[in-house]
């Protein structure tokens, strides 16, 4: 077997967090949307800010919320020199736990200086609220010294309550795939499909898995299966979605290759749904040999053969 | 209670990169077989498995389902999952084993932190309305965590550069460490900072590996090994996720777990610190005497294996045991920002 490197390729997860807030966030970010940071007064009289949900000592629900001033003192600094995706600013700045007038815990934010040499324990600084504020943390956008003149805002009028946050989120991760789905990946590239073999039970997977599911072991002896087996089982899609690729209905099936033992999911095509059976013959569809690349889509479907069907003693453990 | 003990330990050389997935089959498989071969025993042998690690990190939704491939599941086996590390998923087996449902478990960990940005991936650990949508990284955390020790005369960038020093000094003797060998205190206070008020070497490499540990009760313990590590005591606690309502100089978390795992006469702490003065304030929580040897592994700064590291704390503990080396060892495991969450294990051999 010769030796390959890993298949790799970037993803990016995203997705857009919402969540509702409940009275406690919610009165935290109706006041934002206002121009106003709001906390809550506990059992122990401090005022942790943002609010605290619940009373950290009795655990009983905050009853008593205060507004606190938009300006205060920097606890602690680090400095972000390199600032990421996502981050408040995107030049260098400094991250700052700032206890604001009025409060008694810190709240974390970014501060807006040039350099670490302008940003000291103590200092005093001021929220910079964006334009149009909407009842977001973001709506402060940074925090900056107090010596730099104060924004004028209009003032601001009533402001519907705010119930519902929405914070997208992206990751970026680099997938590998694993030396067996890599040889597997590769095979597809050539019109072959390329299964492995535990070396204890000695059945014969495909995709290969890295692992025998019954014995845990590396799976490492190589078998070229033929694009032929059979339909284990099967479901007609009737449903449409979005995205879908097929006009409903249609069939999706498992289909075990002949000398394989697991079997894997694709479409059956180029006959009606209702023709479909358990133990039906199938041979794969390859899409034009210009366009394989490292992947199972170079089979677009199975169609089915003329040959007879599989006995069900044939494939019924594979159910 | 049961009587119950680590009796085997196994990890992965800890590497900044791997080639293999993020489902961590790769890592897990060779360690697996490490481990029970050093025990003579097969997967049959086991009644109870249980992993920590992050979906986050592996960018992929059930990469711990893909993990248990690792195994052989098949037939199905009674099994169990902890989204943090797995010195968690350890306390969760040793729970299972107090029932006397089981006298065995494994307990594995794992995550392959190079696939992605590991700063940003553990912002959304963070409280998900008031600072995770400002994506604070965890080094930037840990800066504003060091930053209070430093200006209020808790420890020093100085001290914080000894820690730097002795770990990766200790990482020397460790096989599987990551980082090992050091530039001398002055050499390293020369550097830049990464994140004033920390340096490179203030901060945990980012690594990808792997870990797992046996635990038995009572007499399967003793058919094991010789020097069973018995865990006289094991707890974890939490912190506030209020980040700035804590106080970040002490661990009020760590010194509960403490208290009620009793650590009184441990010879030997390996203390999960991914940042130097993090190691400088769980000494001065915990109060050791200077006679406590602290984390002669090296420890997350010689290797930071997430979701596994924590775990690995509990393995170098116990190994002090099992080879009858020391009497009583204690391990700490962190997880969540500024040592927010933490959990204490004390061990100690009855045979010798």
């Amino acid at each position: 077997m010769t030796v390959v490197e890993p298949l790799t390729a970037p993803i990016e997860l995203s997705f857009d967090y919402t969540r509702s807030l409940g009275s406690t966030l919610g009165r935290f970010m109706t006041g934002l949307a206002g121009r106003t940071i709001t906390g809550a007064r506990c059992s122990d009289g401090r005022v942790y800010v943002p609010p605290v949900e619940y009373d950290p000592q009795t655990g009983a629900a905050v009853a008593e919320f205060v507004a606190v001033a938009d300006v205060g003192s920097v606890l602690s600094w680090t400095w972000a020199g390199q600032p990421m995706p996502g981050q408040p600013l995107d030049h260098p700045f400094a991250w700052a736990l700032i206890k604001l007038d009025g409060a008694d815990t810190a709240m974390l934010h970014a501060l807006d200086v040039d350099s670490p040499d302008a940003v000291t324990t103590g200092m005093r600084v001021r929220a910079r609220w964006v334009t149009e504020p909407v009842g977001h943390i973001r709506d402060i956008a940074c925090f900056e010294p107090d010596s730099v003149p104060a924004a004028e805002w209009p003032p601001g009028g009533d402001v519907e309550p705010v119930t519902m946050v929405t914070t997208p989120v992206a990751l970026q991760v680099q997938h590998s795939a694993s030396i067996q789905e890599t040889r597997y990946l590769i095979g597809l590239e050539q019109g072959k499909l390329i299964g492995q073999r535990c070396p204890v039970c000695r059945k014969v997977y495909i995709p290969p898995r890295g692992a025998c599911p019954v014995d845990g072991v590396p799976t490492e002896e190589e078998v070229e299966l033929p694009d032929r087996g059979i339909v284990t089982t099967f479901c007609i899609v009737n449903v449409p979605f979005y995205g879908q690729k097929i006009k409903p209905p249609y069939v999706c099936a498992y289909i075990l290759l002949d000398g394989a033992d697991i079997a894997f999911l694709h479409l059956i095509l180029d006959c009606p749904a209702e023709d479909v059976r358990m133990g039906m013959r199938v041979q794969a569809v390859w899409r034009p040999r210009e366009e394989w690349e490292p992947a199972l889509q170079n089979i677009t479907h199975f169609r089915p053969t003329d040959e007879a069907d599989a006995d069900y003693d044939s494939f019924k453990e594979h159910l | 209670m049961r009587d119950v003990a680590v009796v085997g330990f196994a990890q992965s050389r800890q590497r900044r990169r791997t080639d293999g997935t993020t489902n961590g089959v790769e890592m897990l498989v060779p360690i697996f077989a490490d481990v029970m071969a050093g025990l003579g025993i097969d997967k049959g042998d086991i009644g109870f498995w249980c992993s920590g690690s992050s979906d986050y990190l592996a960018g992929r939704a059930f990469s711990f389902i893909s993990a248990i491939d690792a195994i052989g599941p098949v037939p199905p086996i009674n099994e169990s999952h902890v989204e943090a590390d797995a010195a968690w998923a350890l306390y969760e087996a040793w729970i299972k084993l107090q029932t006397g449902e089981v006298d065995t478990a494994l307990v594995y960990g794992f995550g392959k932190s190079s696939a992605g940005d590991l700063r940003r991936a553990l912002a959304l650990q963070l409280d998900p309305y008031t600072l995770a949508p400002l994506w604070p990284d965890s080094v930037a955390i840990a800066g504003l965590q060091a930053r209070l020790g430093i200006d209020s005369g808790a420890w020093s960038e100085r001290a914080m550069a000894e820690v730097a020093v002795r770990s990766r000094r200790d990482a020397e003797t460790n096989p599987y460490a990551q980082l090992t060998g050091s530039k001398d205190v002055d050499e390293l206070l020369a550097e830049p900072y990464l994140a004033d008020p920390l340096r490179k070497h203030d901060c945990a490499p980012i690594t990808d590996g792997a870990a797992v540990i046996v635990l038995a009760a009572e007499d399967r313990a003793r058919d094991f090994v010789e020097h069973p590590a018995w865990i006289t005591g094991i707890a974890h606690a939490v912190d506030s996720a209020h980040l700035g309502a804590r106080d970040l100089q002490a661990s009020a978390s760590t010194v509960a777990a403490a208290r009620a795992a009793g650590i009184d006469g441990v010879e030997v702490a390996e203390l999960h610190t991914p940042f130097t003065h993090q190691e400088l304030l769980l000494r001065s929580e915990l109060g050791f005497s200077d006679a406590v040897r602290i984390t002669p592994s090296g420890g997350a700064l010689a290797g930071n294996p997430m979701f596994a590291a924590g775990l690995v704390r509990i393995g170098e503990a116990a190994a002090h045991i099992l080879s009858g080396s020391a009497g009583r060892t204690l391990a700490h495991a962190t997880s969540g920002p500024a040592l927010q969450q933490n959990l204490v294990c004390v061990m100690e051999g009855r045979d010798r």
